[in-house]
């Protein structure tokens, strides 16, 4: 029987606040909410013991153990858990502490809450409870006392079954699949019935899922290198190759890798290269945000240390639907944006902040498009010395370690799964694909593998993300071979089938290639960080992919089949239309009240109440940061970042560039778009436009939709064209298809065609970098770029709920020269400030360099035809420049096609014209209060 | 001669590499060592004349933060320690190693009665930067005669303990104790505390992390300002008391 703790917080129930607010948000009538803490440890630990255990590690100066069962009248009492298997970290650190301490018989330990509920009579105790205490993705509950639960399941012999594929028509092929959740198409269907036709046998259960993992949308792309053929008869031979030619077009001496091993490589310095990845983690983060968040960030910080880099700052790009979405709208098996945003925001900064890598760029996006399917893009950036190899092979002979935790049933079928669509009944059934992280395993796996790679320890290494071992073994052992015995596997608990043990996605593990001779002192290494290292097998044989469970064969499989016999995907497309309509007549328009509610708009209010819980301080190399200004409350375009011991004087700028209206307008000029926003972002803050890399991440909805795969194909050549005009190469990407809503009624809803392009710059000088902050009053205002701003798509659409029409920005062909004229006045010292433009026009730019400088702003920009474009209309390629006046000859000189528009002031008001006509007359106090979300 | 100082990590600390780097800069040579192979390995440290505990996540936090490292702290080396400060020598603590040397008991001292750093008032984690006032009695303090200013990074900070020895209050801009008022004062402190001394000065224990601003570019208002409370004459402090010992 498992003893019982209870601890409770001496300072009363405040910790339960944010609970009772959100309770009554979600209608439950709760007037408070007690947090207790639930431990109960299992195993024959003795009074003696319970009691140091409570008194070394339960209680402190401001909690204590209480009575169990202590209720007051009318208090409805919940309690909650995780479910059996669910990473209970505390639980873990609990286990090891106490023997760490000498308290024997503490063999396991599960925690848990106790909730102690004042409300009214006829509360729904399981509404409140699903509504805000749990999510029963993860965890369980009672009303009343929860009984702990653990995997508790004998050992079983390692059994392996076949699954009856060649005798299977088409049909029932399908039918198989379905039923397994391979998400595998037809033609690959027929192509591994083919395979063990020609062996004489069918494949085990293990060989199967192996196969489905390896050859997901997730793990290989399939949409990404498809044959598309047109209605038209154009023919697009793969949208990899295309980015691929692009960067080969360009070829750059300082491009070290790209599209190729886990992340992308540059050069920064003569010493050291930088490493880049961008992930997405959207389904997980659907069905449990926190656990998807932070699983999210864990994985791409994984495919940046098995680039053989060691993190140094990370990203992230957050979609969700309207926060204020009234309850009763919120559709069939989707958790309210709300609810999605808070764990998506505490599962980034958890997992970030405590692997000790700041958090510094991203963006947060709120368009009803994003409440059925929210998306996370999480990116890492490494840096690795110098000619660190890439994607060496392992050497027959080397042994298969696994740096890292045990596994569990974790996450089994998490590739295939994400490569599915949601359906209002995923959340209730998505439980074994999602799981939560430990960033305390993951930081002990960066520093070991950092410190192994120094030391030569290993000679190849890869994350072990989606698919577990057959992805991460199965992908270093092509062209070697491999035998991995699974019952050299450590597991959290007995009862796993060998399939289990393979396909496990436990998270925070490498897979490293090791010679004979270093696998000692790795182990010793591992031991001291408090890492599992482990000997699983040897990479090498007749290139055939063995996996024992002791002597029984669980998958003998043909590499040469599992990576090349995937039929390649034929895909059919139609050219989506572009065309708009007709503009609605409009109300009249109220320009001030149009800038207060575009700046108080979740897209672009302060996002202050994020990155403050992010960590963007720590290794000591930010530079520009996230925010900016006299009270570092402004947003910045690009943030800048130096590794820790550089003295190069060289710096790392990064860039975001998102749009959420105008993927389902145009996704050719949306790609071209985001790219120019995301390459303005680094330069404003000195980056060198002839040195930035991009990145792709492309949420998009289902590939077998021809318009929608129409759409991808636009995108892709809109980044394409984009890249060479701007000599910007791709050298990484990723895509996340079928994020599409199915409701009950079988109707899907797409997400709206989502490009996040991710810019990584050098700076040259980083005692140059700027700001968007003007550093004072007087400073003379310039406008870059003369795109013909317009409303088509614009933010100002979205906050009137209007349909302005026409068109959506497109690219302006002068930009790339603008950028290299800005960099070099900005190289110079002659630029005190400087603002991109983007969401909202000149208006919100200059609202928010206001902000920032602490300073009054003045601007009168010339009419195109239409006042209201002249201040809120979006375009490409523009900037606002602040200029001390002493130096405004030289940035003229320096960059003649900037036009003076205006100044900063100490009147402490927001002042914008339109051809002498002034349109908005604010105080610097309601700009900023609007931006906060309160009355001024 | 150059004083050496010893970065006591762990499973989860992540400033040792920012930490190891300002004492540097302030004129020592450091080493960056594990307690678990400090442990295991047996070796004598009493060479190292400084030593510091950086911040972040021992043991991810688990069952409050600082507690384990706390716990290993005061179980494997507390007689080391309390020698190290019997010779005289300094020991900082910053963040997560304050929060593990009021565990271990260390701070703020031996007859002080409990003491904790408690869940932060938001009752989120806070990164922003903070005006910090120095206060005299101890060597770390004793090269800073303005305002330092760096960033806080933590969810747990709320100093609840005795308030007679205390090295930093967190201040508004104008130089003046914040009052308790937020944001200026980040996490509720009581009579705005951000880090304590033991009885002899030797022991400082703070939230905010002085580490993050040693250099100008550290500086987020260098463009607008010449560079302005720099945190490197408290490691020079520190260092120097150490090197005379």
């Amino acid at each position: 029987m498992p003893h019982r703790l209870v601890i409770a917080n001496r300072s009363g129930p405040g910790r339960g606040d944010h609970l009772v607010s959100a309770a009554r948000a979600s209608g439950h009538a709760v007037r408070d909410i007690e947090v207790l803490d639930v431990v109960h440890v299992d195993g024959p630990v003795d009074d003696d013991g319970l009691a140091r255990l409570g008194e070394l590690l339960l209680t402190d100066a401001l909690h204590e153990l209480v009575e169990a069962d202590r209720v007051d009248d009318g208090q409805l009492v919940i309690e909650t858990g995780l479910r059996p298997g669910v990473t209970d970290v505390t639980a873990t650190e609990l286990v090891a502490a106490a023997a760490r301490l000498g308290i024997s018989g503490v063999e396991r330990a599960t925690t848990g809450h106790r909730y102690l509920v004042d409300a009214d009579d006829g509360l729904a105790a399981e509404r409140l409870t699903v509504d805000v205490l749990v999510n029963p993705v993860i965890e369980r509950w009672a009303e009343g006392v929860l009984a702990p639960a653990f995997v508790d399941e004998p050992p079983r012999p390692p059994e392996v079954a076949h699954v009856a594929v060649r005798d299977l028509d088409d049909e029932a092929l399908e039918a198989l699949d379905r039923e397994r959740g391979l998400s595998l198409a037809p033609a690959e269907l027929r192509a591994v019935r083919a395979h063990f036709a020609d062996l004489g046998r069918d494949p085990t259960d293990a060989e199967l899922e192996t196969i489905a993992q390896t050859w997901s949308e997730h793990c290989c792309h399939k949409t990404f290198r498809a044959r598309i053929t047109f209605d038209d008869g154009t023919v697009v031979d793969g949208l990899i190759p295309m980015l691929r030619d692009a960067t080969e077009q360009l070829d750059r001496d300082w491009v070290v890798s790209a599209f190729d091993g886990d992340a992308g490589v540059i050069v920064l310095d003569d010493d050291v290269e930088i490493a880049v990845k961008v992930e997405t983690h959207n389904h997980p983060s659907a069905v449990e945000p926190f656990g998807g968040a932070n699983t999210g960030v864990g994985g791409v910080v994984r495919d940046v240390i098995a680039s053989g880099a060691k993190p140094i700052a990370l990203t992230d790009v957050l979609c969700f639907g309207p926060t204020d979405l009234p309850v009763d709208e919120v559709p069939p098996g989707v958790l309210h944006p709300a609810r999605v945003r808070a764990g998506v925001v505490d599962g980034v900064g958890d997992y970030g902040n405590k692997i000790g890598v700041p958090t510094i760029a991203g963006a947060v996006l709120h368009d009803p498009g994003y409440t059925t399917t929210p998306l996370v893009f999480c990116g890492c950036i490494g840096v690795r010395p110098r000619g660190t190899g890439i994607d060496v092979p392992p050497e027959s002979g080397d042994l298969v370690v696994v740096l890292g935790g045990a596994v569990g049933r974790d996450g089994v079928g998490g590739a295939t799964f994400s490569s599915r669509s949601m359906g209002a009944e995923t959340v209730g059934t998505a439980g074994s694909s999602v799981q939560i992280g430990a960033p305390i395993v993951e930081k002990g796996v960066i520093d070991v593998v950092v410190a192994a790679r120094d030391a030569g320890w290993y000679r190849s290494i890869t994350d072990c993300g989606a698919g577990g071992l057959s992805s991460a073994v199965g992908e270093l052992a092509e062209g070697v071979g491999a035998d991995v015995d699974l019952d050299l596997v450590p597991r959290k608990y007995a009862g796993l089938a060998p399939w289990e043990v393979w396909l496990s996605e436990a998270q925070e593990r490498v897979v490293c290639a090791v010679p004979d001779d270093h696998v000692e002192a790795l182990a010793a290494l591992a031991a001291d960080h408090g890492v599992g290292c482990d000997v699983i097998g040897r990479f090498g044989g007749d290139g055939r992919l063995l996996v024992r469970a002791g002597s029984t064969v669980v998958v003998d499989l043909d590499l040469g089949f599992l990576h090349d016999g995937r039929p390649r995907a034929v895909l059919a497309a139609r050219h989506p239309a572009t065309a708009r309509p007709t503009r609605r007549a409009l109300p009249e328009l109220d320009p001030e009240r149009a800038l207060l509610d575009l700046l108080a708009h979740p897209s672009l209010r302060s996002v202050e109440d994020v990155v403050r819980t992010y960590d963007h301080e720590v290794l000591g190399g930010t530079v520009v940061r996230p925010t900016t200004g006299v009270h570092l409350d402004a947003p910045s375009d690009g943030t800048v970042v130096v590794p820790l011991g550089s003295t190069s004087g060289r710096a790392v700028a990064v860039g975001v560039g998102v749009n959420a209206a105008w993927g389902r307008h145009d996704a050719r000029a949306m790609a071209e778009a985001v790219v120019d926003e995301a390459v303005r972002n680094v330069v404003a803050v000195g980056a060198d436009p002839a040195r930035v890399a991009l990145l792709d991440n492309f949420s998009w909805g289902n590939p077998r939709d021809e318009i929608e795969l129409g759409r991808l194909v636009a995108a892709v050549e809109g980044c394409v064209t984009a890249s060479l005009h701007h000599e910007a190469p791709f050298i990484c990407g990723k895509d996340s298809l079928n994020n599409v809503y199915v409701d009950p009624d079988g109707l899907a809803d797409p997400v709206p065609p989502t490009l996040v392009v991710t810019a990584v710059g050098v700076v040259d000088d980083v005692d140059r970098v700027v700001g968007s902050d003007p550093t004072g009053a007087g400073r003379l205002l310039y406008l870059l770029g003369g795109a013909e701003p317009v409303l088509g798509g614009s933010h100002l659409d979205l906050v009137l709920d209007a349909d302005h029409g026409g068109r959506i920005p497109v690219a302006d062909p002068d930009a790339p020269a603008h950028y290299r004229r800005l960099h070099q006045a900005i190289a110079r010292g002659l630029v005190d400030a400087c603002h991109d433009l983007s969401e909202g026009g000149i208006a919100t730019a200059a609202a928010e360099m206001a902000v920032g400088g602490d300073v009054g702003i003045e601007v009168d920009v010339a009419d195109h035809g239409d006042a209201v474009a002249a201040l809120f209309g979006e375009a490409c390629g523009r900037l606002l420049l602040a200029v001390r006046p002493e130096q405004a000859e030289d940035l003229s000189a320096a960059l003649p096609e900037a036009r003076l528009v205006g100044r900063t002031t100490d009147d402490r008001r927001v002042a914008l014209s339109v051809d002498g006509h002034q349109l908005v007359d604010l105080s610097l106090d309601a700009v900023r209060a609007a931006r906060e979300g309160r009355q001024p | 001669m150059t004083p050496r100082a010893l970065v006591l990590s762990a499973r989860g600390p992540n400033r040792d590499g920012e930490l190891a780097a300002a004492l540097e800069l302030a004129g020592a040579e450091t080493d960056i060592r594990l307690v678990s192979e400090l442990r295991e390995r047996g070796d004598d440290w009493s060479g190292y004349q400084l030593v510091a505990v950086p911040g972040g996540f021992s043991h991810g936090d688990a069952l409050g933060a600082g507690r384990l490292l706390g716990l290993d702290l005061a179980g494997w080396f507390g007689d080391r320690l309390a020698a190290h400060v019997e010779r005289g020598r300094p020991v900082i603590g910053i963040c997560n190693g304050f929060q593990a040397l009021v565990r271990a008991g260390m701070l703020p001292g031996a007859d002080d009665g409990p003491a904790l750093l408690a869940h932060n008032d938001s009752g989120r984690f806070e990164c922003r930067w903070v005006e910090l006032l120095p206060q005299p009695g101890s060597p770390w303090t004793s090269r800073l005669d303005e305002p330092i200013r760096c960033p806080v990074a933590h969810g747990e900070g709320r100093w609840v303990g005795p308030s007679d020895r205390v090295a930093f209050r967190y201040a508004d801009h104008k130089g003046d104790p914040a009052g308790g008022a937020y944001p200026a004062n980040p996490n509720g402190s009581a009579d705005d505390i951000a880090g304590v001394f033991d009885p002899t000065g030797l022991v400082l224990g703070l939230m905010p992390h002085p580490e993050d601003h040693v250099l100008t570019r550290h500086d987020p208002h260098r463009r607008r300002r010449p560079w302005s409370g720099s945190c490197l004459p408290l490691f020079e402090g520190g260092v120097a008391h150490a090197a005379a010992t």
